[in-house]
């Protein structure tokens, strides 16, 4: 497959601005309400008023439409190709849930409405957390973190809170993480009020029984961990994980960016975990949007429920309402009751892949991972640290250690290259305890062409490591740009980070 | 196995293409990929999740619930106070409706990611040209949480504890500050605000800013719809005791209002909904996050984009920058463990504010103006209808009180309701306001919404 990304050079709306141009008639009052009204211009004292208009773009519909049309034609998509980002779990969007979640009847829906005009949203919003309870056998969600990191965050204020109602808020002040956790995990511990204490991945693979036993103590809040981890390898140890962390009173957290792997074979509740978020965008599959908006719900046990933001939705018969009547709640975590349009597709997803589809979900996501670890191994060029020995799941971490070595190519130039063959990316360097890391998911939705072609990419691109490495040193070629300079970017004396920035800089500051 | 059944969003679970890979793997079906998770923790059984629906069976059965919803064009809605119902043009949504860029990551590879690097740095641009602040970043989930990860940053960036906060405040965003606050050791102190003007009283403001002010916080306009005239006086005693100046905004309203920029304000949070984007019944919306100075710059959350240049031949392009505060690399040390943001919104943002430009923005602003006020006017010729309740500047929301007609606001919104009225919400949190509630008129009110308002209330009160 040759492949060739649209390459516009897109000047910067603000430079393609002309004075005078409008692209939007806003609605203007009638002239009875001007007359009641006073003058715009007397409806604010001159001491508030703006000095002089923002200098934003003028330009009319059309050229607003194109500007944009042309920048997406320079974004990759799920919709564009295969994007194996491992972690990320960027699976296929079904185009139902777009569909019905921007119908008027959720996105005009104010979110103070009296509940008797939102009973459908709410039933929904129910429902979803009943499918969610299900799915990880949690006692109570709540729908309101915005993201999965949000959602963490929420989770470690939750520990925080139970530990404080015990009387111990002040004793149990560290949160284990193990080194090959996501970075979330120990920033939202962080920002939680949290010591965190790192465990070391043992040389297993699994993470180490006697590393946990030696870090657990009186002092323990919580444990936070995803399963499989994030080499792709499932804690087989997971009961005496969860058996050591509760023995000393701490809590198991479970991290649910990998849950995807898992849906109807195991669940949290079955390991032993309290808590948990579940990545939206991850394991139901709703879009990413180039970053967000997300949606990371929070499950917990039901000795935990009281803590939970509020208002939880709850029903009283056939009616839904919002329960803010809950004492012991941590609080808000934001405004509102969370990202619903997000939420709404979610719901749309499983209803769509129904029980047996769900577990169809995970079976081909395993399916897929194994395969393609299997097939990449066989050209022989790259390793996969535990593999064969350890089976992986949804995903798992390709070393280009080798290729380093003998040719000075990088993990990060192997990952430019692979653009080229119309491939995104796998994640480059992470987990941080593998040498020239490449993590790569496939997710259920990718076609045994398509694997095969990622095969035949990274055997083709470890290949030409050896016979030209230049070529992958200045990769990608075919893509809007060519390779960015990333440390000119951040870079003090260059960095430029908005339109007057540059505007200083053309006019010598 | 569930092998059987070909699901449509699973390609390779046909029978051919599955008997292929297994055969290629020498496996006899999927289970034997699951050895490695113990019987001890496997699931018993099947998940209690219905069985799979058709397409068309799955858009029925969401559409008819949805139907039991009531829209703000169903029944005239006059809510504010954090979600406000603006008209969002045709060309935005058309923009983040495209598939590459509503189904693409965080554009961690700038070289096939330009167009959403692109979008983002022009909607970082135009909150700074909208704000006059230096830096923006490429967005927070709400207001809420900016404000809460605000009082964190300037707890870092003074190294001091309290953040004092006005009285009138939005109950959801108050909550989300503490929330976000005190794990940091962070006290939030309420300022009185004046009964009649609603003004801060400045002389107890600055008996409470000490050497342990972090920040002070102000809104403009405030969570009841009033502006805040002191401004630069609250600015220079926050900077005098060395603390921070952070300031919430509604964006909407700088097309006209005079931006925080120009004021002094080190840290700007808002809420992006209104360009652009939908209620969704409060969610997803859009956290603003701008400062100013280089010391600001380098313990702002979040992601941020920056122009740069490819490394050959010069071209202009876009990358994440400053990615060494973010939590994928520090880890717990980050400035935030923000990742997932609202990009989508931002991008529906910038298009927005490309759409209107100055002009159109000032023209909107205008229309809301004149319309909320009209609305002042109308109801306040109703007897014992008071409208605003503080003798200030107003942009597009206002407390009415209806203390004096002698009947309950909770009455009246009821009665309201059963005439298919949305009206304002009822401001429990402050009693002390009499039977109060806060309005919401913006350029969606057609002229011949708030007369039936206004009709309706007067026939109620008859």
């Amino acid at each position: 497959m040759s492949y060739r990304q649209a390459r516009w050079s897109e000047p910067s709306i603000f430079t393609i601005s002309s004075e005078g141009r409008i692209g939007h008639n806003p609605p203007q009052p009638d002239s009875e309400e001007v007359k009641m009204s006073g003058a715009p211009s007397t409806l604010l004292p001159p001491e508030l008023r703006r000095s002089k208009p923002p200098e934003l773009p003028e330009l009319s519909e059309v050229e607003v439409v194109r500007h944009y049309v042309r920048l997406t034609q320079m974004n990759f998509g799920v919709d564009t190709g295969t994007y194996p980002l491992g972690s990320c779990t960027m699976k296929y969007n079904p185009k139902i849930c777009d569909k019905l979640s921007s119908s008027p009847k959720i996105r005009d829906i104010h979110p103070l409405q009296d509940e008797s005009t939102t009973q459908g949203i709410l039933k929904i919003l129910y429902d979803l957390s009943e499918m969610l309870e299900e799915i990880t056998g949690m006692s109570r969600f709540s729908l309101q973190p915005a993201a999965g990191a949000h959602g963490e965050y929420t989770g470690a204020l939750i520990i925080r809170a139970y530990h404080a109602a015990n009387g111990e808020g002040d004793k149990r002040r560290e949160m284990l993480i193990p080194d090959s956790a996501h970075g979330t995990n120990p920033a939202s511990a962080a920002m939680a009020g949290f010591k965190t204490v790192i465990i070391p991945t043992s040389s297993s693979g699994y993470l180490d029984l006697d590393a946990v036993k030696s870090v657990v103590s009186k002092h323990t809040a919580g444990l936070m961990l995803t399963n499989p981890n994030t080499l792709g390898i499932f804690e087989r140890n997971i009961l005496e994980i969860s058996e050591i962390v509760h023995s000393a009173g701490g809590l198991l957290y479970y991290d649910g960016a990998n849950m995807n792997a898992i849906l109807g074979k195991t669940r949290p509740k079955e390991m032993g975990f309290d808590i948990v978020h579940l990545n939206l965008h991850k394991t139901f599959g709703t879009p990413h949007g180039g970053g967000g908006p997300g949606a990371g719900p929070v499950g917990v046990v039901e000795k935990l429920e009281d803590f939970l933001p509020v208002p939880l939705i709850s029903r009283e018969g056939d009616r839904y309402f919002l329960d803010y009547d809950r004492p012991r709640s941590i609080g808000k975590v934001k405004s509102f009751y969370g990202n619903i349009a997000v939420l709404l597709r979610a719901y749309i997803y499983i209803l769509c892949l129904g029980c047996e589809g769900l577990e169809a979900a995970s079976e081909h996501s395993v399916l897929n991972a194994n395969y393609l670890a299997r097939k990449i191994l066989q050209g022989g060029k790259y390793t996969i640290p535990y593999y064969p020995d350890r089976l992986v799941k949804h995903e798992f971490v390709l070393s280009a250690e080798e290729i380093y070595r003998e040719t000075g190519v990088r993990a990060w130039d192997i990952s430019k290259r692979l653009l080229d063959y119309g491939i995104h990316s796998p994640t480059t360097y992470f987990p941080q305890i593998v040498e020239e890391a490449l993590m790569v998911e496939p997710t259920e939705t990718e076609s045994k062409e398509s694997l095969d072609h990622l095969v035949y990419a990274m055997n083709m691109v470890a290949e030409e490591a050896y016979s030209n490495p230049p070529t992958l040193k200045k990769a990608p070629h075919s893509t809007s740009k060519g390779r960015v300079d990333e440390a000119k970017a951040s870079h003090p004396e260059t960095m430029c980070l908005s339109w007057r920035m540059k505007r200083r800089f053309m006019s010598g500051k | 196995m569930s092998g059987r059944m070909v699901h449509h969003y699973i390609p390779n679970s046909s029978p051919e293409t599955l008997k292929m890979m297994l055969d290629e793997m020498r496996l006899n079906s999927i289970d034997e990929l699951y050895t490695d998770i113990p019987d001890r923790v496997r699931l018993r059984g099947r998940l209690n999740i219905p069985k799979a629906m058709s397409e068309y069976e799955v858009e029925r059965h969401v559409e008819e619930l949805l139907l039991r919803n009531k829209t703000v064009f169903d029944a005239p809605c006059f809510l504010g106070g954090g979600c406000w119902p603006h008209y969002v043009p045709a060309a935005v949504e058309m923009v983040v409706g495209r598939s590459e860029f509503a189904t693409s990551y965080t554009p961690y590879q700038a070289e096939v990611s330009q167009g959403i690097l692109q979008a983002l740095f022009e909607y970082q641009s135009m909150i700074c040209e909208l704000t006059e602040m230096d830096y923006s970043n490429s967005s927070m989930y709400d207001w809420a949480t900016a404000l809460g990860e605000a009082a964190r940053m300037a707890r870092r960036v003074t190294g001091r504890n309290e953040i004092i906060t006005p009285y009138y405040m939005d109950p959801h965003r108050a909550s989300t500050l503490k929330v976000y606050s005190e794990p940091a050791g962070m006290k939030v102190l309420t300022c009185t605000q004046d009964p009649v003007t609603g003004q801060i009283v400045v002389e107890k403001l600055q008996e409470m800013i000490t050497s342990q002010t972090a920040a002070v916080y102000v809104e403009n306009p405030s969570y009841l719809g009033f502006f805040e005239k002191q401004i630069d006086l609250i600015s220079d005693l926050a900077h005098d005791k060395g603390g921070l100046l952070i300031v919430g905004v509604d964006p909407i309203s700088l097309g006209v209002v005079k931006p925080p920029g120009e004021y002094g304000a080190d840290i700007v949070v808002g809420e992006g909904q209104p360009l652009g984007n939908h209620m969704n019944y409060g969610g997803p919306s859009l956290g603003i996050f701008a400062c100013s100075g280089d010391r600001l710059l380098r313990q702002m959350p979040g992601r941020i984009v920056g122009l740069t240049s490819t490394l050959e031949g010069g071209d202009e392009a876009y990358c994440l920058v400053h990615q060494t505060r973010e939590q994928h690399i520090r880890r717990e040390r980050a400035t935030s463990n923000i990742c997932t943001n609202e990009a989508l919104c931002a991008v529906a943002a910038a298009v927005y504010l490309s759409l209107l430009g100055p002009e159109g923005l000032r023209r909107l602003c205008e229309t809301i103006m004149v319309k909320s006020h009209y609305a002042m006017k109308i109801m306040n010729s109703i007897d014992g209808v008071k409208t605003p309740i503080f003798e200030a500047p107003h942009f597009k929301e206002f407390t009415v009180n209806f203390k004096d007609t002698g009947r309950r606001v909770d009455e009246i919104h009821r009665r309201l309701l059963d005439r298919g009225i949305q009206a304002g919400k009822v401001l429990k949190e402050y009693p002390e306001l009499g039977e109060a509630a806060l309005y919401c008129v913006t350029e969606v009110h057609t002229k011949e919404m708030i007369d039936s308002l206004a009709d309706n209330i007067r026939e109620i009160l008859r």
